[in-house]
């Protein structure tokens, strides 16, 4: 019986996986209609329908989540297989939440894609049957513990993918800006000043300030390929900018919360809370790259893009520790592995 | 030279420095990751050094098997600290003397500011003022001022102002999370000296005593005392596994009697992530596994060695275990016995006999299979033994001649079996397979403290993170015609999408009178 029910999550996570590959093929179709030159205010129809199959497929995920946790009797999260269930629907889950108050449709390609990937990753190499867990797992805080490290692992993927995109957009925008300062003209002039102000008043909400970029900035580009009307299309880098360091904000109170809550179940476990395992290095140094790129993004004059790039480097540390520290370093977190 | 020192500590209280030194402390940490680490697993780095033995030299001259106690790591996370302290102890002192002061005053013009409003209210600019004050709330420290400007026509005019400011808690959070850290350091360092943990394996009925001499392997800080070893005694009544029939771990427990010195005893389990618990010392199970039972006899037919030895489990799941029987009292010590083999709980054998391995963790059909060495142990050479290995440099394996061939002899045995050694040496009996439990026992006052520090660096960082700081400024003017002209402006420190609408909030308490004003106005 609970094999059934394994197998039935299973299949439910194949309906996510298909879910997500439907969704992102239409948010394809989506970026590519504005690549060829689609007018931005149209009725995204392909987004639209890419946004429910990502309803949908969340829900299935959830519900494959659940299910898994019946048949194996206890919490889903104590592999990496369901591991990766829980924070690919996180990532799924907080861009569905985001897009409830704002458009993030532009993420829509790369979420799909991450979350088909890690599933397809999981399926294939990562996948063990439901089934209970060794004694080293048996405890309440293997609840607390590792739910909230797939939230953080889910906060910091999400956030290194609006910094890919807030990259992008700032390489554009700073050759817009380059662009616009050869020929001296009045009009240049006004385009730079106007970019200017509405970067100043993004806090407006991310509809205004697109709107007073297309206004500005389409006049001086003559001519527009398909991956330039694309980008140009992103909201400012900065707005992306900002929203990456909230979520990674959250995501460094959730890895901090990890690292004690790991802390105080390795003093339950083995007789200390911190023994420089290679899990725990790994996550030491994950979260001081997160804690340096909060410092700097606080206290530096430094130009939006380094701190993309240092969240960027956190998430691949994070992608580090979880992939290549469980599977090829061997320590007391070993068990989590396959 | 005093110039210079304190450009040294301007440079390393700096912000930039600071970052440079914890990426720097990102860095120097993961050696530790690559290499084995003698403070997590000494045997791995025993095995470095011999796979590795022209490399593991260097790189322990380097440090790189103590990473987290060599003098680099030790220098970066020491100037980090320092670094830290030196920012914040001065942070501190302006947030303390802030948080007796008012609010600043209002600035003389709001248009510099991004967030502004502006409207009109019925009432005396001290009653608009009120119920504004009211709408602020008790978050906001307020401060009432009034101040006297020229206005455009040149006229006298007293305006009323209010300068309000929330969010201490963000500044508060942010030091708190910084000095917890520096707690944390601190107490994890007093941990280190006073701390001390001793390893002991006690088969199924022994007992240890919480004392030195009782432990295999004991480790304590410099300043530890004899006296913070609180004495009680454990004997090990049983122990029980659970396996999955895939061989999977499900259960370990370990059935204790803890006997206190005013003689009480209770009985308790241990289980993983389940320590005893005395007044203030922690006994944690951390491995287990069987421990055959043997008696030998010599040649002279006295019983030279009789007891229950443990036999460590390898990596095979199904508990396969090496162990080393020695019997140096053997032929009164002029022909000392070692046996060395391998323990098989459920012993597999293939078709024609031969033992092939373990089918099972648990014992249903033990065998051991023993290799026979004669000679010296070298266990008088006062050189300390290594109890799970034998050092056969001095012994000849005893050998069997079969078919005309000869081979080593191999002695298997089951529980209740005997064998006859060969050339008279003697017989060696399996008599019964007991189980053992490995347990570190640890008292680290430090621990609680660590959770506390831990705890408040927690708080600490989701304050400084999430409550807001904001300012707000209001001046109000009498107007013309009786009712209350309202300018107001705020300010956050960082993004903070929400002060606009905040701003919005407070004033929204007048728009229920604005539209009657504004009507009467024309």
């Amino acid at each position: 019986m609970n094999s059934d029910l394994g197998d039935i999550s299973t299949l439910l996570i194949y309906g996510a996986m298909a879910s997500y590959v439907v969704a992102m093929i239409a948010f394809a179709v989506d970026v590519s209609a504005l690549g060829i030159g689609a007018p931005r205010d149209r009725r995204r129809r392909a987004a639209g329908i890419g946004m429910a199959t990502m309803w949908l497929g969340a829900g299935l995920q959830l519900v494959a989540i659940v299910v898994r946790g019946l048949a194996a009797g206890r919490v889903p999260w104590a592999n990496m297989y369901e591991f990766t269930l829980m924070f690919t629907f996180f990532v799924v889950a907080i861009f569905l939440g985001l897009q409830t108050r704002r458009d993030v449709r532009y993420l829509g390609v790369g979420v799909s894609m991450l979350a088909f990937l890690a599933l397809m990753l999981a399926v294939t190499v990562l996948y063990v049957e439901a089934d209970g867990v060794q004694p080293a797992l048996r405890s309440y805080w293997l609840v607390i513990h590792v739910s909230v490290a797939t939230l953080a692992t889910g906060l910091s993927g999400l956030a290194a993918m609006i910094s890919v995109a807030q990259l992008v957009k700032a390489r554009t925008e700073r050759a817009g800006a380059r662009g616009g300062r050869a020929p001296v003209t009045a009009a240049a002039t006004s385009t730079a000043t106007a970019e200017v102000t509405s970067g100043a008043t993004a806090d407006l909400g991310p509809g205004a300030t697109a709107t007073a970029v297309a206004e500005t900035t389409t006049p001086k580009q003559p001519r527009a390929t398909f991956g330039s009307r694309i980008i140009e299309a992103l909201p400012p880098s900065a707005n992306m900018e900002r929203l990456a360091y909230r979520l990674n904000a959250v995501g460094f109170v959730a890895w901090t919360f990890t690292l004690v809550a790991g802390a105080i179940w390795a003093e339950h476990a083995w007789g200390r809370p911190w023994g420089w395992d290679p899990k725990e290095t790994w996550t030491f140094v994950i979260w001081v790259i997160y804690a340096a790129y909060l410092h700097a993004r606080v206290t530096t004059g430094w130009a939006a893009e380094k701190f993309a790039y240092f969240a960027l480097v956190g998430f691949m540390a994070v992608l580090a520790n979880f992939y290549i520290v469980n599977i090829f370093f061997s320590g007391k977190h070993s068990y989590a592995g396959l | 030279m005093r110039g210079w020192l304190r450009w040294m500590w301007r440079q390393l209280t700096s912000m930039r420095v600071a970052l440079l030194l914890l990426l720097l402390l990102a860095v120097v940490a993961l050696p530790g990751a690559f290499f084995p680490q003698r403070s997590v697993d000494p045997n791995a780095v025993q095995q470095y050094f011999l796979d590795h033995p022209d490399t593991a030299e260097l790189l322990d001259s380097l440090h790189l098997f103590d990473v987290y106690s060599s003098p680099w790591f030790s220098a970066v996370y020491l100037l980090l600290f320092v670094s830290l302290i030196g920012c914040i102890v001065p942070r501190t002192w302006v947030h303390l003397k802030n948080l007796r002061a008012e609010p600043s005053r209002v600035p003389s013009r709001f248009t510099r500011f991004e967030v502004r409003g502006q409207t009109r209210a019925l009432g005396t600019p001290d009653e608009v003022r009120e119920r504004l004050r009211v709408a602020l709330g008790r978050r906001y420290r307020r401060r009432l001022a009034s101040e006297r400007g020229k206005a455009a026509d040149g006229a006298t005019r007293t305006a009323l102002t209010i300068s309000a400011e929330r969010g201490y808690g963000r500044e508060t959070g942010n030091l708190v999370f910084h000095l917890a850290l520096v707690g944390l350091l601190v107490v994890t360092a007093w941990g280190q000296l006073v701390h001390y943990r001793g390893q002991v394996v006690l088969i199924e009925g022994d007992t240890f005593v919480n004392a030195p001499l009782d432990f295999d392997s004991f480790d304590t800080g410099s300043w530890f005392g004899p006296e913070s070893q609180e004495p009680f005694r454990v004997r090990l009544d049983s122990f029980e596994s659970e396996f999955t029939v895939d061989s999977q771990p499900r259960e370990f427990i370990a059935g204790v009697t803890l006997t206190t010195t005013d003689g009480s005893t209770r009985t308790e389990d241990i289980r993983l992530n389940h320590p005893l618990e005395t007044n203030d010392t922690r006994v944690y199970l951390t491995g287990n596994g069987y421990a055959p039972r043997f008696t030998v006899t010599d040649g002279t037919g006295e019983v030279a060695f009789s007891g229950a030895v443990p036999f460590l489990p390898t990596a095979d799941p199904n508990y396969t275990s090496n162990g080393v029987v020695m019997v140096p009292d053997a032929n009164d010590g002029e022909h000392q016995l070692g046996f060395n083999g391998v323990l098989l709980p459920t012993a597999a054998a293939d078709e024609e006999g031969n033992l092939t391995g373990s089918a099972y963790p648990q014992p249903f059909d033990p065998a051991v299979v023993l290799n026979v060495w004669v000679g010296d142990l070298g266990l008088d050479s006062g050189v300390p033994q290594n109890l799970y290995l034998l050092d056969t440099t001095d012994m000849d394996q005893v050998t069997t001649t079969e078919d005309g061939t000869e081979s080593p002899l191999q002695v298997t045995l089951r529980p209740g079996e005997s064998a006859e050694l060969p050339d008279g040496l003697g017989t060696i009996t399996f008599e019964d397979l007991p189980r053992f439990a490995a347990f570190d026992v640890r008292h680290d006052p430090s621990i609680v403290w660590m959770g506390v520090f831990a705890g408040l660096a927690f708080a600490g960082l989701v304050a400084s993170l999430f409550l807001p700081r904001r300012r707000i400024w209001v001046r109000l003017v009498e107007g013309t015609d009786g009712a209350t002209v309202v300018s107001a402006a705020a300010l956050a420190r960082g993004d903070d999408p929400g002060l606009q609408r905040e701003l919005d909030r407070v004033l929204a308490v007048l728009d229920d009178d604005r539209p009657a004003t504004t009507e009467e106005d024309r």
